[in-house]
């Protein structure tokens, strides 16, 4: 049960020319649930960290009001609870109810009354196992789902939730989504964050949109909001219900065979798969969590080996893995589903360098090419940045343009479209249809229901997922 | 890669339920003694201390000697190097390689660096190896009053190690990706090794930032004395276990005395 009010709220993190949030004047009053929008860069979650007073005023300088209850934030921590993005840096403890009871004991709440609160809010969210339960062994959505039971033990008059499901597949995302409703209480003010607006709107009751310049550009029910600003929102990367995008099929017959994969398995990870992809062809490889999706693209892109079975490409005797790392670039480019893992210098620019130096392009070569994808992918701009600063939408197309650098006719991706605005979604749908189009294949592991409608020409849907991991207990 | 945290042992075993802080400190003071002196004597009689208590810690023997494994190779590679480079080589000449003279006085003492080292990192080996780190940190903080912020931190930071694994699988693969491999040059070998551990630690730190501001979200820092909601006792038998210890430690030191293989490491 608690109230927001901003006055004229503007915070500025230290070393930074431009105000992450300025000139907010807002007013929640108990019990409202407020989905927060806006463009990447309005704020966001900045604003969030401030109203969990996770903003030291040493790191930064501020402006007008921010007040909860009518305290500073910092001093009303104990009034707020806030669930981040990221699961695994989250949980504190190795057995799933001592993580629970971590911020009860934290707060000084009597060792009498923990364990009764803590079974009872793992009740509440839906939390399928006993309570000691490792960690560990939890899927990202259960994990999230644990991280929310923590915070709500300390009994929140005020929830934020930063983006809580963009982490996760669709099957996890449903199960966050199902543990807020189920929990969600009258006398608790809750403040989403959430690029995926449809998903949380059956959530809340208002919808407030930030201004990238500073201030509210909107704020009312969420009829009302996006019957007004609908277009303008999607325009900017938010993904308003209700806006689809047209299919971009091939309209050609694929051609020749890139590579052929025929009852390829890896121990414990994958059951054999057999699957082919041509030029001329986006196939898209679905299936649950566990399925073994991820291992498939590594097999696709020559960097693992099958323990059975066989991985043939581009008319190579060899298969993919035994090549030189050079032959492969040249030939088979991967973007992971993390962008940081694949940055190995400490420029955007030297970054798409990269593989067609080690190619043995000409200097000359090179700076067209650099230039060429900095421009197509909108990261001109960056050339100089370090790669670890970029925003995600930024790191996602930096990590497939380095995969394009060296023009490999079989592109691998994994997750590409994972937690992205819908205008970083949009640019890469038209860039993976445009290389279709001129004759190279790609296979793109996802769960993303809309990239699947809307680009790809085939589907190979994997089996169910392996057994639980969890080691049988020994009978006693 | 996956670090096995969980205990290998029979929770149950007389030794192994007493309380963690009680069995790291008895491990602590019966070492003290022995690293007084460097002679081969102080520890065998340790060694065989051990090994008649090892069985009420309810360790699997296979475990443990997977455990001990490593050590195995640091032993090895101890008496190679002595062999080698000993400057004494007093004793009787045992064999001859060549320029290298192996004399008995020389083995004596490689021999003596290697009990004291299996003596010395066998307690460590059997706390931990008993001790699930969650009953650590709790007894840390209950019993030995060390500061929860340190206890822990340390015991969520613990929690991400195992994802340090997978991290540097992904991070190599994705090198080879982007067309990065060292070949068979051993200095590009190096530098891809020292590229990718910093990417690593990069990772590393931004994840434990993010994890401690999620712990202080959660009242980490809120300055409330914490209330504890696991209960670590410190018992009777568990200052018995500690006194022990030190008494056994110290009668090894004075059999050793007594007996005159004492050879002080100092002086």
């Amino acid at each position: 049960m608690s109230e927001v009010r901003l006055r004229g709220f503007g915070w500025r993190h230290a070393g930074r020319r431009a105000w992450a949030v300025r000139g907010l004047d807002l007013e929640i009053r108990h019990g409202e649930r407020v989905l927060l929008l806006g463009p990447s860069g309005a704020g966001k979650s900045t604003l969030l960290a401030a109203l969990a007073g996770l903003l030291p005023e040493d790191s930064g300088e501020s402006e007008g009001a921010i007040e909860i209850d009518g305290l500073d934030p910092r001093k009303a921590r104990e009034r707020v609870g806030i669930v981040f993005q990221d699961p695994q840096t989250q949980l504190v403890m190795a057995r799933s109810g001592d993580d629970v009871a971590f911020g009860l004991e934290n707060r000084g709440v009597p060792a009498a009354e923990i364990w009764p609160r803590v079974s009872d809010v793992l009740d509440r969210v839906g939390f399928p196992y006993p309570i000691n339960r490792p960690t560990g062994a939890l899927s990202g959505g259960e994990a999230q789902r644990l991280a929310l039971a923590g915070v709500l033990a300390l009994r929140p008059g005020l929830l934020l939730l930063d983006e809580p499901t963009a982490n996760l597949d669709p099957a996890g995302a449903a199960l966050i989504r199902d543990a807020v409703a189920r929990t969600a209480d009258p006398s608790t003010t809750l403040i989403i964050v959430e690029h995926r607006v449809a998903e949380a709107l059956a959530l809340v009751d208002r919808v407030v949109v930030l201004e990238p310049g500073g201030g509210v550009r909107a704020d009312g029910t969420p009829e009302l909001i996006f019957a007004a600003y609908g277009d303008k929102l999607a325009g900017e990367g938010v993904w308003v219900p209700g806006f689809s995008t047209p299919p971009v099929k091939a309209t050609t017959k694929p051609a020749d065979d890139l590579v052929r994969v025929t009852r390829a398995a890896v121990t414990k990870r994958l059951p054999p798969v057999s699957l082919s992809a041509g030029a001329g062809e986006v196939v898209a490889v679905t299936g649950p969590n566990g399925a073994g999706k991820s291992t498939l693209a590594l097999l696709l892109g020559g960097l693992l080996a099958p323990t059975s079975g066989r991985v043939e490409a581009f008319g190579d005797r060899r298969p993919p893995h035994r090549w030189r790392a050079a032959t492969l670039t040249g030939r088979i480019g991967s973007v992971f589903q993390n962008p940081e893992h694949q940055f190995v210098t400490g420029r955007v620019a030297d970054e798409l360098a990269l593989g067609p130096r080690r190619l043995g392009r000409t200097p000359e070569q090179i700076r067209r090419i650099v230039d060429d994808l900095l421009d197509r992918l909108r990261l001109t701009r960056l050339a100089e940045a370090n790669p670890y600063t970029l925003s995600g939408g930024e790191a996602r197309r930096l990590s497939v343009a380095t995969a394009l650098a060296t023009a490999p006719r079989l592109l691998v991706l994994d997750e590409p479209t994972f937690g992205q605005d819908r205008r970083t979604w949009r640019e890469l749908v038209d860039l993976l249809a445009g290389l279709r189009d001129d004759g190279h294949g790609v296979v793109a592991v996802t769960h993303d229901d809309a990239f699947v409608r809307t680009l790809a020409d085939r589907t190979v849907p994997l089996g169910e997922p392996a057994p639980d991991p969890l080691p049988r207990r020994s009978r006693p | 890669m996956t670090l096995s945290v969980e205990p290998i042992a029979d929770p149950g075993a007389p030794l192994a339920r007493r309380n963690p802080v009680a069995k790291l400190g008895a491990a602590l003071l019966f070492m003290l003694p022995l690293i007084l002196s460097v002679d081969p004597f102080a520890p065998s009689a340790a060694l065989v201390v051990e090994l008649l208590v090892l069985p009420f810690f309810g360790i699997r023997m296979r475990l443990l000697a997977r455990r001990l494994a490593p050590l195995l190779l640091t032993a090895g590679g101890i008496l190679v190097t002595m062999v080698l480079f000993a400057g004494e080589r007093t004793g009787d000449t045992v064999a001859s390689l060549g320029p290298i003279d192996v004399t008995t006085g020389v083995l004596a003492t490689a021999g003596a660096l290697v009990l004291r080292i299996f003596a010395i990192a066998l307690p460590g080996i059997v706390v931990f190896a008993t001790t699930d780190p969650t009953d650590l940190a709790d007894a840390l903080v209950q019993n030995a009053k060390a500061p929860a912020r340190f206890a822990i931190g340390a015991l969520a930071a613990f929690r991400l190690v195992p994802l340090l694994g997978s991290e540097w699988r992904a991070l190599t693969l994705a090198r080879r990706a982007r067309g990065v491999d060292a070949g068979r040059n051993p200095l590009a070998k190096l530098r891809l090794f020292a590229s990718t551990a910093f990417a690593l630690l990069v990772g590393a730190l931004r994840r434990g930032v993010r994890l401690a501001v999620a712990m202080d979200a959660r009242g980490f820092d809120a300055g409330v004395p914490r209330t504890h909601a696991r209960v670590q006792h410190f018992t009777a038998p568990d200052a018995v276990l500690l006194a022990a210890a030190l008494l056994t430690g110290l009668a090894i030191l004075t059999l050793t005395l007594a007996l005159g293989h004492f050879n002080p490491i100092i002086g």
